[in-house]
C-alpha cells in the first residue's frame, strides 16, 4: 500500500491510499479524480492517463518502455518528467509519490 | 432531482462508466445497475488476452472496485436478468419477480455472441467466448501440446489463437470467409496477420466452414464441410455478436439494427437513454448511423447519455477507435474504413511488424490501421476528424514524421 498524491492541474490536491500492484492511473480512476481519463483501461494505447512525475519521484519511478515513450510523443505537452500512469506500478517504494495532472487529457 | 431514481439495465463498460459520470454530472438520486452476469462491472477486452494467459486475476480485470461504488453510492442487483420494461409505469420487472421503479433509465444492455448451429456444439470443450464464466470453464481444458480449435478468424477469434499458441497449444483457425479479419479490414491486414500467426506456429484455414463437433464424452475432433478433420480438446467459437435489442424492442422502443437514439443518447421514450453496443447512433464524422463494438463507444456514449440524465447537452461525436493486441502486435485502428477509394502504406508491412495502413477518400484520411505505431495512430486520428487533406508521397515516406503532417 502507499500513498499517492495526485495534484490536478487547478491546485486541487488528493491522497489516495492506492494498493501494491496496481497502476497509479487505476488509484486515479477508481476514486474518480478528474484529469486521468484512461480510454484503453491501462493497456498503453489511448495516452489519455498523462501525468508529470513530481523532480523529486523522478529517478524512483523509473523511464517510460518504447512502447509509452512513442504514445507520450504525441501528447499536448510532454515534458521530461512525463509519463503514462498506467505504466507506474504501485509499491512501498512509492509511498508518497506525487504526480502532477495536466490541463486535459485531449 | 435529489429523490429520483436512475435505473441502469446492463452492469458492462457502459453502466460502469455512466454510473460514474452520473455522480460526476450532478446526479444526487438514487443510482441502481442491474446485471445478469455475478460480477461487477469489468473490463471485457482482457478476456481474451491477460485473463486467459492467466496474467491477470478477475479482481485485477475489474473495472472499479466494490468499495468506490460503495462511496458514490452507486448500488448493484448482480446475477439478475430484467425481464421486461414496463414504460408507462416506469418499472423493469427482474426475474426473480422484483419489480423496481425509475425515473429515468439508461439501457446499456451490450451485446451476446452469435451462436452458430453446429452439430456437437453442445460437447463440453466447446465454448464461445464472452464472459469471465466463459474463460474460466476454457481454462481447464489448455493444455501444452493439447489442439486447440478456433472457429473464427475475426479478432476474437485472432487473439485467442495468440494466447493458446503461446501458452504451448497446437492451435488451428478456421475462417469460413477467404480471409481472416474480412468484415473489419482489408486484404492488407488480413494477409499480415496470417503471415504472423502463421509465422507463429498457428494453422491458418479460410473458406473453412464446420460442419460438426464430434466426441464420446467431450469433444474430440471437428469435422470440415470438405470432410477434413481436426483433433480438437478445446473449441472456442468467435462467430461475432449481436446487440441486445429485444427488451427495448418488447417495451416499443424503436429499435432497428439496436436500439436507435440520438446524438444525445436518447431513445424513443424522453425517459430512458442508452449506450454502448446495444445503440444504433448518428455520427456526424462519417455522416451515418452506425452501431460500434467497442470499448471506446461504450464509454464515450455513456458520458453522452449521463449528461442528458441530468438536464445537459454533451453530443456524441467522437471518432471511433479499437484495438486489438496479439504476441508483440499492438494493433490501433482509428476511424471506420468503409467507402475508401484509395489506401496509403507507410513501413514495411510485407516483411516487418511495424508500419500503417491509412485509408483515403477524396485525398483526406478517413481511418487508419496502425500496427506498433503509436504515433500514426495517435497523430491519425487527428487527420481524420480535421479532415486534413494530406501530401500522399509523405505520408508514405518514413524519415518525415507524421507529426508534421498534422
Amino acid at each position: 500500500m502507499a500513498l499517492i498524491k495526485y495534484i490536478e492541474h487547478n491546485g486541487t490536491k488528493h491522497e489516495i491510499n492506492v494498493a501494491n500492484g496496481t497502476s497509479v492511473m487505476q488509484g486515479a480512476v477508481d476514486n474518480m479524480i478528474d484529469g486521468i481519463v484512461a480510454e484503453c483501461g491501462g493497456c498503453c494505447s489511448c495516452a489519455t492517463c498523462h501525468c508529470y512525475v513530481d523532480e523529486s519521484w523522478v529517478a524512483k519511478t523509473g523511464e517510460a518502455t518504447k512502447t509509452e515513450s512513442n504514445m507520450l510523443d504525441c501528447v499536448d505537452e510532454r515534458q521530461a518528467n512525463s509519463r503514462l500512469s498506467c505504466q507506474i506500478i504501485v509499491s512501498d517504494e512509492l509511498d508518497g509519490l506525487v504526480v502532477h495532472l495536466p490541463e486535459s487529457q485531449y | 432531482m435529489a429523490e429520483q431514481t436512475c435505473i441502469i439495465i446492463g452492469a458492462s463498460h457502459a453502466a460502469a462508466q455512466l454510473a460514474t459520470s452520473l455522480r460526476q454530472e450532478g446526479w444526487l438520486g438514487d443510482i441502481h445497475i442491474v446485471g445478469d452476469e455475478a460480477y461487477l462491472p469489468y473490463h471485457r477486452p482482457p478476456l481474451s488476452k491477460e485473463f486467459l494467459a492467466g496474467k491477470k486475476t478477475e479482481e485485477e480485470i475489474l473495472i472499479r472496485q466494490a468499495p468506490i461504488y460503495e462511496k458514490h453510492n452507486i448500488r448493484f442487483s448482480v446475477g439478475f436478468r430484467v425481464t421486461s420494461i414496463d414504460r408507462a409505469n416506469k418499472t423493469v420487472v427482474l426475474d426473480n419477480g422484483e419489480i423496481l421503479t425509475y425515473d429515468k433509465l439508461a439501457l446499456t444492455l451490450g451485446s451476446r455472441v452469435r451462436k452458430v448451429p453446429i452439430a456437437g456444439s453442445d460437447l463440453p470443450g466447446v465454448f464461445y467466448l464472452r464472459t469471465i464464466d466463459d474463460i474460466n470453464q476454457i481454462k481447464s481444458y489448455i493444455g501444452e501440446g493439447k489442439n486447440a480449435v478456433i472457429v473464427g478468424g475475426g479478432y476474437i477469434g485472432l487473439e485467442t489463437a495468440s494466447v493458446l499458441n503461446q501458452l504451448g497449444m497446437n492451435v488451428t483457425v478456421l475462417e469460413m470467409m477467404p480471409r481472416v479479419l474480412q468484415r473489419v479490414t482489408t486484404p492488407e491486414l488480413s494477409a499480415f496477420y496470417t503471415r504472423i500467426h502463421t509465422e507463429e506456429g498457428v494453422k491458418i484455414i479460410t473458406d473453412s466452414t464446420v460442419n460438426a463437433l464430434e466426441g464420446d464424452h467431450q469433444v474430440e475432433r471437428v469435422i470440415g464441410s470438405d470432410g477434413s478433420q481436426f483433433n480438437a480438446d478445446l473449441v472456442i467459437i468467435g462467430a461475432g455478436i449481436l446487440p441486445n435489442t429485444e427488451l427495448a424492442e418488447s417495451a416499443g422502443l424503436e429499435v432497428n439494427n439496436g436500439i436507435v437514439v440520438d446524438e444525445l443518447a436518447r431513445t424513443s421514450d424522453k425517459n430512458i437513454v442508452a449506450a454502448g453496443d446495444c445503440t444504433l447512433h448518428p455520427n456526424p464524422i462519417y455522416g451515418r448511423d452506425i452501431r460500434l463494438e467497442s470499448v471506446q463507444n461504450a464509454v464515450d456514449q455513456a458520458k453522452t447519455a449521463a449528461a442528458t440524465l441530468c438536464g445537459k447537452e454533451k453530443p456524441y461525436h467522437a471518432l471511433p477507435w479499437f484495438w486489438s493486441d496479439q504476441y508483440d502486435l499492438k494493433l490501433q485502428i482509428a476511424g471506420l474504413s468503409q467507402g475508401f477509394d484509395e489506401v496509403v502504406i507507410r513501413g514495411d508491412i510485407q516483411s516487418s511488424r511495424e508500419f500503417a495502413v491509412f485509408y483515403l477518400k477524396d485525398n483526406a484520411v478517413i481511418a487508419v490501421d496502425a500496427v506498433n505505431k503509436p504515433q500514426e495512430f495517435m497523430f491519425g486520428k487527428k487527420l481524420i476528424t480535421n479532415k486534413i487533406k494530406v501530401d500522399k508521397s509523405k505520408l508514405a515516406d518514413e524519415s518525415i514524421s507524421i507529426k508534421e503532417l498534422v
